[in-house]
């Protein structure tokens, strides 16, 4: 009952819904960057809970499962191929033991989610099975994973519609991507932050009315932005304070960043921004080199707009338990 | 209804809210912000409270705080926290103390003798110093258990290095700028190492993974290299 990892990909490590409750210790909650991906990747195998998937940025692993397997892949476009067949995105796979599951490289977008039925079965540290890569806390000691590891698969029972196969098997069914994966790169929306009142006019106008692009530098802890640099009215001595995921500081240098899931749990830049909590996961899915842009928000349409997302996403969870039920 | 201190509230996203007591790090306003994360700890279960030196940020789970009214989430937050703060007795509670053993100078503190060259005092002065002092651990950060300590002897100062070590060892004890901490594990840091503690100071696998939390006390105790070891394997062996 077990997956071997014959090439890691560039970067990809074990992710759930995070560690939260330890920022006070020092320990940021990591997890998923592109929640709803992931959540949907687990209720395409059945996974009720909160199992930890693969999450690979922008080229995928070369795996063999050593054990039938049921997978699901969701978020950012790929190739992926088993026994010579492509496999859906966004459904449920069968693969027999010993197939051979290579995914590619994405054009679009930046992260990917493999799930499989059962979870992977790695031990919980702090309440999460998340790699925090910055802290070294989680699976491996908290480091990505590498060639020949071995990753064991939580036991759990066959799916009704499943035949013995030596070939791979999917439903006949897929999610559509939209609105989970964003194909159309609309702005973001953002929030003002306390200090972007501190920015010079220029700045201000040039944060809801330029274009950035993703830097290439980008990574699990802050998504950079490369263009017209911002500058401060004067600059500003601040003391250390809670940061979280969203939150969009400026540092000397003028290039924003937008701190992400492995944010750092205290810091002290300017903060000129904090992103809408519902297209975090939109930036986070932004390709290094992708065009950004900014609209403004506020908090009450935020919250809204979080509310009906998370609504969504728990009805489409529950028809997905029904369909693969009665698939 | 006037609170003995000011407190400026401010919504940072959907589900967190951030107290600000003051905008300096001063350790009257520190002691306050601990006694307030204890008490909404205490009253508020669910809400995430993480203290900063003269702030505290607060992360709810919105879902948990909505309900018919048109209020969002964080105003009902904020109307729950302005309720605690309107009521709260502002007497600090006694800090928890925490002893650490420090093995000061040499291969342990490669950078006392540059700390006393640049304090204009002797070793053996900067040390004694070092230890006579109840530390408050003003808030943890930058790695998971480095505790940020205030009280450090204003004549201990010193700016950090201009060449930062890519890798202090695990336990080391230092100072930056006008701080003192503790390493936790081997990681790449600019502060003047001047002694280094056998205690683990964050354990993942740990009951209580953290040995400091915010708002402790903390004294050091110089301790010789054979009881270091001691110390050491004790630790090792723990289970």
């Amino acid at each position: 009952m077990s997956v071997r990892v014959l090439k890691p990909g560039l970067l990809t490590t074990l992710q759930d819904g995070g560690r939260p409750g330890h920022a006070a210790l020092g320990v940021g909650r990591a997890g998923a960057m592109d929640w709803p991906a992931w959540r949907l990747a687990n209720a395409l195998v059945g996974n009720a809970g909160d199992e930890a998937a693969l999450e690979f940025t922008l080229v995928g692993p070369v795996l063999r499962f050593e054990c039938d397997a049921v997978i699901a892949l969701t978020g950012a476009p790929v190739d992926a191929r088993a026994a010579g067949q492509r496999l859906p995105a966004w459904t449920c796979c069968v693969l027999p033991a010993g197939s051979e599951l290579q995914i590619g490289g994405m054009r679009q977008g930046c992260r990917g989610y493999l799930a499989v039925r059962g979870g992977f079965a790695v031990d919980a540290v702090l309440g999460s099975r998340s790699t925090d890569l910055h802290a070294r806390i989680g699976a491996f000691d908290g480091r990505a994973l590498q060639a020949g590891d071995e990753l064991a698969i939580g036991t759990h029972a066959p799916l009704a519609w499943m035949r013995a196969s030596l070939a791979p098997q999917w439903l006949p069914w897929s999610l559509d991507p939209n609105p989970w994966f964003d194909f159309a790169s609309r702005p973001i929306a953002l929030l003002r932050g306390r200090h972007f009142d501190q920015l010079d006019t220029d700045s201000q106008r040039m944060l809801f009315n330029s274009h950035f692009a993703i830097s290439k530098d980008s990574n699990r802890t802050a998504s950079r932005l490369d263009g017209a640099a911002l500058r401060l009215k004067a600059p500003l001595e601040l003391i250390s304070e809670a940061t979280l995921p969203g939150t969009m500081q400026l540092p000397p240098s003028g290039q924003p960043i937008v701190l992400q899931a492995e944010a750092p749990v205290t810091g002290g830049y300017p903060r000129i921004g904090q992103l809408a909590a519902v297209d975090l996961p939109r930036l986070a899915q932004r390709h290094p080199g992708d065009d950004v842009c900014f609209h403004e928000t506020t908090l009450e349409e935020a919250t809204l707009r979080l509310a009906r997302r998370r609504q969504r996403l728990q009805r489409l969870l529950l028809a997905i338990a029904q369909r693969l039920e009665s698939a | 209804m006037t609170r003995p201190f000011p407190v400026d509230t401010e919504a940072l996203a959907e589900d967190a809210l951030l107290l600000r007591f003051g905008d300096t790090i001063d350790v009257t306003v520190n002691a306050r912000v601990h006694a307030i994360a204890e008490r909404i700890r205490a009253r508020l279960p669910g809400v995430e409270c993480v203290p900063a030196y003269a702030s505290l940020l607060l992360r709810f789970d919105p879902s948990a705080w909505s309900d018919e009214t048109s209020a969002t989430p964080i105003e009902r937050v904020r109307g729950a926290v302005d309720a605690l703060l309107e009521n709260i007795n502002a007497a600090d509670p006694e800090p928890r103390l925490v002893e650490i053993p420090v093995l000061y100078g040499d291969d342990a503190g490669p950078d006392l003798v540059a700390v006393a060259a640049h304090a204009g005092l002797s070793v053996d002065e900067i040390v004694a110093r070092h230890a006579a002092v109840t530390y408050r651990v003003a808030m943890l950060g930058f790695a998971p258990g480095f505790p940020y300590l205030l009280g450090l002897d204003p004549a201990l100062a010193m700016p950090r290095r201009d060449d930062p070590r890519l890798k202090v060892p695990a336990g080391s004890v230092a100072i930056g700028g006008q701080q003192t901490g503790i390493y936790p594990q081997a990681l790449p840091g600019g502060w003047h190492l001047i002694g280094r503690t056998p205690l683990r100071l964050f354990d993942p696998h740990g009951a209580s993974p953290s040995l400091l939390r915010p708002g402790d006390s903390v004294r050091f105790q110089p301790i010789d290299a054979a009881t270091f070891q001691r110390l050491a394997a004790a630790q090792g062996a723990a289970p």
